[in-house]
């Protein structure tokens, strides 16, 4: 799968869940392939697990300041905080973008699973995926804030069904 | 008449937003049951008995097509019209949940209007 044809699911998914589900017409930003790990972040941070003939992860990720933003849209009520309400609103905003993009790779790549979300909120964290591949980096515009969906994706070493390419988290104590 | 309607989702949001569509596409709504995963959705199917069962497919403990198979091997429930709603859109899902016994498959993202349109006729 070349960037060009991630980087056009990943709108594709993005732009239908957040029109369907939210009523927010996203604005597009830039999108490029990221070699380098990414620099410490903050805010809330989606990630389900892809398998198959090609293996690897997706992420979303934004401020707290845009996940209750969306949380709200998607809920149709108001977030104080970032709470249980707005991590569980997040991974399944996550589930659906990257689970599109996963029934669009399958019409090339054939059958895949979808690991069920995980959702992580904090401060001066770290992502890298272990087999230290590339990342297509696909940033969205949205009530001031930017959204992003990151996807790495690798061809499978065996055809079996099985999770190959976790991602991998830290907490920087700084 | 108003129908009782299982929702089984792992994410409180989405049953949250089907009970919401389901209002909006004029669903006459009875009780509404929920379940995080299908072994919680077995558990308030001996509790309540309902008129239809919306289910996710991927989900912890037991899967949607788990729980559909299970719906469709009891006598007192293989009768309750089953649909899918997940993000699950790939054909053999989709086949593989219809050859158990689903009436219907929604995929996520949906609007008020296509939750409406699979109910048609089977509600």
């Amino acid at each position: 799968m070349t960037h060009e044809q991630l980087t056009q699911m990943i709108g594709t998914a993005t732009h239908d869940v957040f029109s369907t589900m939210l009523g927010i017409e996203l604005e597009d930003g830039e999108s490029y392939v990221d070699d380098a790990p990414p620099a410490p972040a903050e805010g809330v941070l989606a990630l389900v697990g892809l398998a198959g003939t090609w293996a690897g992860s997706g992420t979303v990720a934004c401020s707290a300041t845009l996940a209750r933003h969306i949380s709200g849209q998607l809920l149709m009520q108001e977030f104080q905080h970032v709470d249980e309400e707005v991590l569980d609103a997040m991974g399944e905003v996550c589930n659906m973008i990257l689970g599109n993009v996963k029934t669009l790779l399958e019409e090339h790549l054939g059958p895949m699973g979808l690991s069920i979300p995980t959702v992580i909120f904090g401060r001066n964290f770290t992502t890298r995926s272990v087999a230290k591949s590339q990342w297509s980096v696909v940033k969205f515009n949205c009530a001031g804030e930017v959204l992003e969906v990151h996807l790495c994706l690798v061809p499978s070493r065996e055809t079996s069904v099985t999770h190959r390419h976790p991602a991998v988290l830290s907490l920087n104590n700084s | 008449m108003p129908v009782d309607v299982l929702i089984v989702d792992d994410s409180a949001a989405i049953r949250k937003i089907l009970q919401r569509v389901l209002v909006q596409a004029e669903v006459p709504l009875g009780q509404v049951v929920e379940a995080g995963d299908g072994v919680e959705a077995l558990a308030r199917l001996k509790e309540t008995k309902v008129g239809l069962i919306l289910s996710d497919i991927n989900m912890p403990n037991m899967d949607g097509l788990q729980l559909l198979n299970a719906v469709k091997a009891d006598d007192g429930l293989k009768s309750v019209p089953f649909i899918m709603v997940t993000t699950e859109g790939g054909t053999s899902k989709v086949m593989e949940a219809v050859n158990l016994g689903a009436v219907g498959y929604v995929k996520k993202p949906f609007t008020a209007e296509q939750i409406k349109e699979k109910l048609a006729g089977i509600i």
